[in-house]
């Protein structure tokens, strides 16, 4: 007979191997799969290996990884009060989206370093007041932040689709449809080998440990997330709490969007978040809301994702197989939190029967 | 094999050797436990003596790690609670599980079916015989939320025997009722013991366990310390053997020279989000340097009392003045920093109060980090803080950073408590402070709130016991249906009287306190002579004429 019971102490040390765990033996239900499709596990190894181990695929990763970390320091501010944000997507967007506009309005000549500056500041502002609509109804009307904030990804798909195809039409593309690109001087500066993002997420996931665990409005945060109630009963407004949350939340999704948009894509359209927001959820969850594990969590999922590309590209494998890959790496991570936090008792008939013969 | 009982009758209940860990807790350490058919035994220990890892263990609901259980001298092995049943143990847990919208019969014949089809009047005949056999005075047809406390507990017993037990484990069954409710259920309990069941009584109430059982087995720190019969045996002795050592018994309470008014309330009412009416005219007043304690069934408004004082709940009508000025309608982060503490246990011991998953050193600052400067929490003081309220209660924990969830219940309240008194609040409000808490706790907190009041504080005390707030209150005020019955003299009055205004009679003797709509507010720190005068335009029936009772602080 099987009973599942809840786990009271699981130290750290043993969570971690638990979760180490856990992708190793994804990995081996991977090389499984691949197996059993007629390919080498042996040779995928060795394509992925020889394309992860060059420094241009390490600075790859980690252009895929900032984004990624940015977006789930997002949302995990919102996780930390219990305000269920998934709508980092269309907050990513939304930034971005200020940004090109601002860009748009600037006189050309303006210096690169005060346009990034100005459009950082516009990402921020477009994405907090994108987060701030699905905030203020559930602040004053307790509407369901999950379905809102879900929806409005899909009116900022929607909205910059329609700013492509229509209104911000660059009449310079000889037709396609699409938006103008940011001029060059916007680009973000390299350092390393990759453009400079990758500080400004090791800046902010100090600055939102900082926050957190520092600050009174982080502590108002956190303890709002614990309990409203007992939010209430320490003098602190609930609601205006959640709102500068929520803000916060919103207004780094939308940082991301305009590092995403300065930093590799370089012109707005509606895929540029990619499901970046998304997944971001993801790894903020894996991470369990802390930031520095984030940073690893994203880096991981970042060389996942540069992973399922070369083995498409290199050893041939097709997309589909690479995305269930990824997938079983993603089910076998998620599972292990069910044995971090419950363990299963196996009570066998035999135990009982010797107890009540040895009294 | 078999029961190894050398007795020529077998025990109803014999556990031997139960050994019980959790992780690196041992909450029973080869425990013996044996309980006569025919009789009360009571089960006695402090929080943390595991008397609960052994009720559990009875009830099915855990396995223990070694050692035996064995019923009417048969070794039994529990792998739910289903087995318990069915052998005829029954477990009467403190909080009721009951459906409030269906009736009496319904909650107790629910899960025991086996078709489909439900023979009602079968039921409510054996629903009556019950009820008729061990004088329960139960209407099968009546519904929960109809019933006063104490008939949903008959209801709770009930729903154990339907299912054929004749051990009954009650876990703590007086803290929620009447002295007249007690009366009653130990009429119920001794005829019980006639017919030749088995009851085991779990209590921290000496006097109770004195007065109605056979015999006491004491836990301390898991293990036996022995069982003896009530019959030659004394309270002292008991908690001797519950403690370690001796303790007196008696609580303190010191006359304080009152410096003044601190708190009046005026025709207070309020009414909850359903609009139910839960406060109604209510009208008192505290002074600094006195307990007043609340008396109260369950859910008479006491906790609308606390959180309106608290600016936690918007009052319909009345007024509240702290030291001469309208605190209704202020902000809680006002009251607080007034100087106006309240702390409120629920039954959950978490729900307000303590944030669960964050640990002790950032629960003493959730009342006070605002008012420091800065944008940075200030957490070298509370870890200093906290460090101070630990050694200074005795909080049994591991460290400050230690999750306020992971400690026991005693503890729990010793933080919220604790944090309280630091602030050095001029008001301390307190409900339910040693809800579920052992002697030697209890008689912490008693001391806290004695120090406060010395100190000059006003103390609003509510509470369940009755036999703790006559020794330890100045005043009490009785609250029915959130309605205040009066307003009596703690050390003139007694428990039958105030069990009487708690179920809403008017009280007859001197001694009482009807408040009045007091015409603004007492200007001066002056004894509030016209609180104890009746209003002759009250609007209760009551017996007109000044009670002329001195007493109180004043």
């Amino acid at each position: 007979m099987l009973r599942i019971a809840r786990k009271e102490d699981m130290t750290g040390l043993r969570a971690v191997g638990v979760r180490i765990a856990a992708v190793l033996l994804a990995l081996l239900a991977s090389g499984l799969l691949i197996l059993a499709m007629g390919y080498d596990p042996r040779e995928v190894v060795r394509v992925m290996w020889s394309g992860m181990r060059t420094l241009k695929a390490l600075a790859s990763m980690i252009r895929i990884a900032i984004p990624l970390a940015m977006a789930a320091l997002a949302v995990s501010i919102a996780f930390t009060m219990k305000f269920w944000n998934i709508g980092a997507e269309g907050q990513i967007l939304m930034g971005a989206f200020a940004a090109t506009a601002i860009s748009s309005v600037l006189p050309e000549g303006t210096p690169g370093a005060l346009r990034i500056l100005l459009m950082a500041l516009a990402g921020l502002a477009g994405g907090a007041l994108w987060a701030l609509p699905p905030a203020l109804f559930r602040a004053a009307f307790r509407t369901n932040e999950t379905l809102l904030t879900l929806m409005f990804n899909y009116i900022a798909i929607r909205w910059v689709e329609y700013l492509r195809c229509q209104l911000w039409k660059d009449p310079a593309a000889m037709g396609f449809p699409q938006i103008a690109p940011i001029p060059e001087s916007a680009h973000l500066p390299q350092l390393l080998g990759v453009h400079i993002g990758w500080i400004l997420v090791l800046v902010l996931a100090f600055l939102q440990w900082v926050f957190l665990r520092r600050t009174k409005k982080g502590f108002e945060v956190r303890v709002v997330g614990e309990s409203e109630k007992t939010a209430r009963y320490a003098g602190m407004t609930v609601g205006r709490v959640l709102l500068f949350g929520v803000l916060l939340s919103g207004a780094l999704a939308g940082l991301t969007g305009m590092v995403k948009l300065n930093g590799t894509a370089f012109v707005l359209a509606e895929r540029l978040a990619g499901g970046d927001g998304f997944t971001a959820i993801i790894i903020a969850w894996l991470s369990n809301l802390s930031a520095p594990v984030i940073l690893v969590v994203a880096f991981l999922f970042a060389a996942m994702k540069q992973g399922a590309g070369w083995m498409e590209g290199l050893a041939g494998i097709p997309s589909a197989l690479a995305d269930t890959v990824q997938g079983l790496i993603l089910f076998f991570a998620l599972g292990s939190e069910f044995f971090i936090r419950y363990r299963i008792i196996l009570e066998s008939r035999h135990r009982t029967e010797r107890k009540e013969a040895h009294p | 094999m078999g029961g190894p009982v050398p007795s020529a009758e077998c025990p109803a209940i014999e556990m031997a050797g139960i050994c019980k860990s959790f992780g690196h807790v041992r909450a029973n350490h080869n425990v013996g436990f044996s309980v006569r058919s025919g009789e009360i035994h009571a089960l006695l220990g402090e929080n943390g003596s595991g008397k609960s890892t052994l009720m559990n263990i009875l009830s099915g609901i855990y396995l223990p790690d070694a050692g035996s259980v064995a019923v009417r001298g048969r070794h039994v092995a529990f792998r739910s609670p289903r087995d318990a049943i069915a052998i005829g143990i029954g477990m009467v847990h403190q909080h009721f599980k009951l459906v409030e919208s269906m009736t009496a019969m319904e909650n107790i014949v629910a899960g025991t079916g086996r078709g489909l089809r439900l023979d009602r009047q079968q039921a409510r005949e054996r629903i009556r015989a019950f009820s008729r056999r061990f004088e329960m005075g139960l209407d099968p047809d009546k519904r929960v939320h109809d019933m006063s406390v104490g008939e949903k507990q008959t209801v709770e017993i009930l729903k154990v025997l339907y299912r054929g037990a004749d051990i009954l484990v009650l876990d703590e069954p007086t803290a929620v009722l009447t002295p007249q409710e007690i009366g009653r259920l130990f009429g119920i309990l001794r005829l019980m013991r006639q017919e030749g069941h088995s009851v085991i009584f779990i209590s921290h109430k000496l006097n109770e366990v004195m007065s109605l059982c056979d015999r006491v087995t004491v836990l301390r720190r898991g293990e036996t310390v022995g069982t003896v019969a009530v019959a030659d045996c004394t309270t002292s002795r008991l908690v001797e053997m519950m403690v370690g050592r001796v303790v007196d018994l008696s609580i303190d309470r010191p006359r304080v020279q009152s410096s003044g008014l601190c708190l009046s309330v005026r025709n207070l009412s309020v009414r909850d989000e359903e609009g139910i009416r839960k406060l109604d005219d209510v009208s008192f007043d505290l002074h600094h340097g006195e307990i007043l304690g609340v008396a109260g069934l369950a859910g008479s408004g006491q906790k609308e009392l606390c959180e309106t004082i608290a600016g936690l709940q918007a009052a319909e009508g009345g007024r509240i003045a702290f030291h001469g000025n309208d605190i209704l309608g202020r902000s809680p982060r006002d009251i607080i920093r007034l100087g106006i503490s309240m702390s409120f246990i629920p039954e959950d011991r978490l729900g307000m109060g303590l944030v669960a998953g964050m640990d002790i050193a950032d629960n003493v600052m959730l009342k006070d980090y605002a008012f420091r400067p800065g944008l940075f929490l200030d957490r070298t003081a509370a870890r200093k803080k906290a460090r101070e309220i630990v050694s200074r209660l005795s909080i049994d924990t591991p460290g400050i950073f230690h999750p306020v969830r992971k400690l026991s219940g005693g503890n729990i309240q010793k933080v919220i408590l604790g944090r309280e008194i630091d602030l050095n609040p001029k008001l301390l409000i307190t409900a339910y402070a040693v809800r579920g808490l052992d002697i030697h706790s209890s008689y912490t907190i008693y001391r806290l709130l004695n120090d406060q009041k010395v100190k000059g504080v006003a103390v609003l005390y509510i509470g369940e016991d009755l036999d703790v707030l006559l020794e330890l209150c100045d005043r009490i005020l009785v609250l029915f249906n959130g309605r205040v019955t009066g307003i009596v003299d703690a050390r003139s009055s007694t428990k039958e009287r105030i069990g009487l205004m708690m179920t809403g009679e008017t009280p007859r003797a001197e001694g009482w306190q009807v408040p009045l709509p007091v015409p603004p507010l007492p200007a001066s720190n002056a004894c509030p002579v016209a609180d104890r005068l009746l209003s002759p335009d009250s609007d209760r029936t009551m017996p007109a004429g000044p009670d002329g009772k001195g007493g109180g602080p004043c």
